[in-house]
C-alpha cells in the first residue's frame, strides 16, 4: 500500500515535473544518438542552406543569469553573441576564447561533476544528448537544460540561434548566424568552378606512426566543411561519422589532399615529421604533390561560430589559388 | 626414432596449412589488385599503386599476424606447462594489464619519442609489459628455492586487477579520442603498415624461439611435479625461469606488434593438444605453426568481412574463441 502511495506520489510529481518543464527546451531529443535522423548531411549544397528548426516551446520571459555549458562548442557560441557575462562554469576541455580560463570547470562529457553543478545554482545547463543520467538529475532538480547533439554544418546555425534566443542574445545570435553564413557562402563562390581535390581528413591516429588512423565518413560538420571548401572526402560514401581507414584503404582510395586535423596544438617540428611519415606511401597523388597538410586548429574541428573561418581556412589550404 | 618421424610429420604438416595462410592471405583483401602489376619491375614503385598496396599494406600485415600469433601461442603452451594449468594464457601474469597502461600512459600524455625506431605507444606497451612480470616474478621468487606457480598465479592475477585499476585512473585524464584510441589499441591491430616493427621485435622472437626449443623437455618433466623433475636430473629453477622469462619476452613481443590480441594463447595450444598429443616437443612447433596460420586467417576474415570497413581482429579471435574456451570448460568437468 505504502509503495502505491509512494508510487502515486512519484507519479504525480512526475507529472508536475513535465508540465513546469516549459522552459526545458527538448529540441532534437528522440533519436539515439540524436543526430543523423534529421539531416542526412551528406549533399553539400543541402547543407547550410537549410531553414532552422521551429522553436518548440515559449520562450522563458527572463533570461539564465548563470549558464553552465559541458560544451566547448555552446561556450564558443555564448561568448560569441555577448552571453559571456551570464557564463558561470564551463567544462574542463573549454579553451576559448580566453575568458573561459577563469571561470570555474565542472568536467566533461564522461565525468560530470553533478556535485558542483548543483552547488553553483546554475539557471540553465547546456548538456549532450548522451548524458542522460546528468539530464535526469537536473530536471529533477528543476534546472532547465539545454540538449545539444553534434551534427552536420547546418546544425551548428541552429543550435546557434536557438542557444541565442534561450539565453535573451536572439538577435545577437541571428546575425551572428547570418554573418557565418555568408562567409561560408563567399568561400563556396570562390571555389566554385575549381577541381575538387580527392581529400582524406585524418581526425586522429598513434602519435608518429600512420597506425589507429581514423578519418571523417561522409557524416558529421568536418565532412560538411571540407565539401563547402571545394573538396570531396575519399570516405564520402560511408554514412558514418568516422572510418578506420586501413592502409590498404588509403592506397586504393588515392587522395589528393591529405588533411589532418588535431584540435590541439602540435610542436612544429612534430608536425613536420608526422606530415614526413605519410612518404611511406609515395604512391598517392598526395603525397607525390606535396599536398599533405597538419592543421592544428581548432577552427576545423569545433562545431561553434568559428565554423565560418575554419571552412575558409580549410578553402586556403585546398585551393591557395582561388585566394591570392 | 618414432619422435623424429611424429615431429616431422607433425612440422610438414602445420608447416603447409601456415605456408598456405601466409601465401594466400596477402592475395586477398578489400580492394581487387592486379598480381601481375604488383610484381611487374618495369614500372616504378611510386607508380605501382597494386604494388604498394601488396607490400606496404598486405605483406606487413600477413607477416605481423603471422609472428603474434606464433608468439601468443608458442607461449601460450609454455605458460600452461610452467604454471600447470591448463587455464593460463600468455595474458595470466599480467603481461597484457601492464602493455595496455604503458600504451595508455604514451597515448594519453601524447609521448612522442621514438625507441629502436618504435613509436612511444609500442615502446611504452613493451616497457609496461616488463614492469609488469618483473613485479610478478620478484614476488614469486623469494619464499622457496623455484618459482611457486601458485604465488605466480596470485600475484599475476592481483597484477592484472592492479594495473586494470590503474588504467581507469589514467583514463580519467585522457580526453575523448584518446580514450578511444585506447579502447581501440586493446581490441588488437595488425595493420601496422610498415616492416619497422617487425625487425624491432626480431632480436626478442630468435631469443624466445631458442629458448622454446630448449624448453620443450623440461616441459614435459614440469608436468611430472617438481620434485619428480627434480630427481630425473632438471635443474627446475633454471627450466622454470627460463620458461618465465622467454615467454614474457615473447608475449611483449607480441603485444608491442599487435596489441593484446585474446584468446590465440589458449585456444591454439588447446586444438593443437587434442590432434598431437600432450608432448610439448610437438606441442611447442606445432602451436607456434598454426598460432600463425590461425591469426593470419582471422585476420583476413577481419578485412574482408565487412569490406571495405574492417573489424578489429581481436574481435574475430574473441568471437571463435570465446565459445571454444566455455566448450573446454565443459569438457574438463
Amino acid at each position: 500500500m505504502r509503495a502505491l502511495v509512494a508510487c502515486l506520489v512519484l507519479l504525480a510529481l512526475g507529472v508536475n515535473g513535465a508540465e513546469r518543464s516549459n522552459g526545458v527546451l527538448h529540441h532534437r531529443v528522440g533519436g539515439v544518438s540524436g543526430e543523423n535522423f534529421l539531416f542526412s548531411g551528406s549533399s553539400a549544397s543541402s547543407v547550410v542552406r537549410r531553414s532552422p528548426l521551429p522553436q518548440p516551446t515559449p520562450l522563458p520571459v527572463t533570461a539564465p543569469k548563470r549558464i553552465i555549458s559541458l560544451i566547448p562548442a555552446v561556450t564558443e557560441m555564448l561568448f560569441a553573441i555577448g552571453a559571456g557575462p551570464q557564463v558561470a562554469a564551463v567544462s574542463s576541455f573549454d579553451r576559448y576564447p580566453p575568458e573561459v580560463s577563469k571561470l570555474q570547470r565542472v568536467g566533461a562529457l564522461l565525468d560530470p561533476d553533478i556535485e558542483r553543478i548543483l552547488s553553483l545554482r546554475p539557471d540553465l545547463v547546456a548538456v549532450y544528448a548522451s548524458q542522460a543520467d546528468l539530464r535526469t538529475q537536473l530536471e529533477r532538480a528543476k534546472i532547465p537544460v539545454y540538449v545539444y547533439s553534434h551534427a552536420g554544418l547546418a546544425d551548428v546555425l541552429v543550435t546557434l540561434r536557438q542557444i541565442g534566443e534561450r539565453v535573451g542574445h536572439g538577435r545577437e545570435a541571428a546575425d551572428l548566424a547570418r554573418s557565418i553564413q555568408s562567409r561560408v557562402d563567399a568561400v563556396r563562390s570562390r571555389v566554385a568552378g575549381r577541381a575538387r581535390p580527392r581529400t582524406l581528413i585524418v581526425f586522429d591516429r598513434e602519435t608518429l606512426t600512420l597506425r589507429g588512423i581514423y578519418a571523417s565518413g561522409g557524416i558529421g560538420f568536418v565532412n560538411d566543411m571540407v565539401e563547402a571548401a571545394g573538396g570531396v572526402n575519399v570516405f564520402s560514401d560511408a554514412k558514418q561519422q568516422s572510418v578506420q581507414a586501413t592502409t590498404e584503404l588509403i592506397l586504393a582510395r588515392r587522395p589528393d589532399v591529405i588533411l589532418e586535423l588535431r584540435g590541439d596544438p602540435v610542436a612544429a617540428d612534430i608536425k613536420t615529421r608526422e606530415v614526413g611519415l605519410w612518404r611511406a606511401l609515395n604512391s598517392l597523388p598526395a603525397v607525390r604533390n606535396s599536398r599533405v597538410y597538419f592543421l592544428d586548429d581548432q577552427k576545423t574541428v569545433v562545431p561553434g561560430p568559428r565554423v565560418g573561418e575554419g571552412v575558409e581556412l580549410i578553402a586556403r589550404t585546398l585551393h591557395p589559388t582561388a585566394f591570392r | 626414432m618414432a619422435l623424429a618421424r611424429r615431429l616431422a610429420l607433425t612440422v610438414s604438416g602445420f608447416g603447409l596449412l601456415t605456408a598456405a595462410a601466409i601465401l594466400t592471405s596477402p592475395l586477398i583483401g578489400s580492394t581487387h589488385i592486379s598480381l601481375r602489376r604488383a610484381f611487374d619491375r618495369a614500372i616504378p614503385f611510386a607508380d605501382n599503386v597494386d604494388a604498394q598496396i601488396f607490400f606496404i599494406a598486405r605483406l606487413p600485415r600477413t607477416l605481423a599476424g603471422a609472428l603474434v600469433g606464433s608468439l601468443l601461442a608458442s607461449s601460450g603452451v609454455v605458460f600452461q606447462g610452467l604454471l600447470r594449468n591448463p587455464l593460463a594464457t600468455p595474458f595470466t601474469l599480467g603481461v597484457s594489464a601492464g602493455a595496455a597502461l604503458g600504451a595508455m600512459l604514451a597515448i594519453t600524455f601524447s609521448w612522442s619519442f621514438a625507441w629502436a625506431g618504435l613509436s612511444a605507444a609500442v615502446a611504452a606497451s613493451f616497457l609496461g609489459s616488463l614492469t609488469a612480470v618483473g613485479i610478478v616474478y620478484g614476488f614469486a621468487r623469494g619464499r622457496h628455492r623455484g618459482l611457486s606457480t601458485n604465488v605466480l598465479l596470485l600475484a599475476g592475477v592481483t597484477m592484472n586487477a592492479f594495473f586494470s585499476a590503474l588504467i581507469l585512473f589514467v583514463q580519467y585524464f585522457a580526453d575523448f579520442s584518446q580514450t578511444f584510441r585506447i579502447l581501440r589499441w586493446l581490441m588488437g591491430d595488425l595493420d601496422i603498415s610498415s616492416y619497422q616493427p617487425l625487425v624491432s621485435a626480431l632480436p626478442l622472437v630468435v631469443i624466445s624461439f631458442v629458448s622454446f626449443a630448449w624448453l620443450a623437455r623440461p616441459l614435459n618433466l614440469l608436468s611430472l611435479g617438481d620434485e619428480n623433475a627434480e630427481t630425473r636430473g632438471l635443474n627446475v629453477v633454471r627450466a622454470q625461469r627460463t620458461a618465465f622469462v622467454s615467454a614474457s619476452l615473447a608475449t611483449g613481443a607480441a603485444v608491442s606488434v599487435g596489441g593484446p590480441v585474446g584468446f590465440i594463447g589458449i585456444v591454439v595450444p588447446h586444438l593443437v593438444r587434442l590432434i598431437v598429443g600432450p608432448d610439448h616437443r610437438l606441442v611447442l612447433p606445432a602451436s607456434a605453426l598454426f598460432g600463425a596460420a590461425f591469426l593470419v586467417g582471422c585476420d583476413v576474415i577481419a578485412r574482408t568481412v565487412m569490406s571495405p570497413l574492417e573489424l578489429p581482429v581481436g574481435v574475430i579471435t574473441a568471437l571463435i574463441g570465446g565459445p571454444f574456451f566455455l566448450w573446454l570448460l565443459v569438457r574438463k568437468r
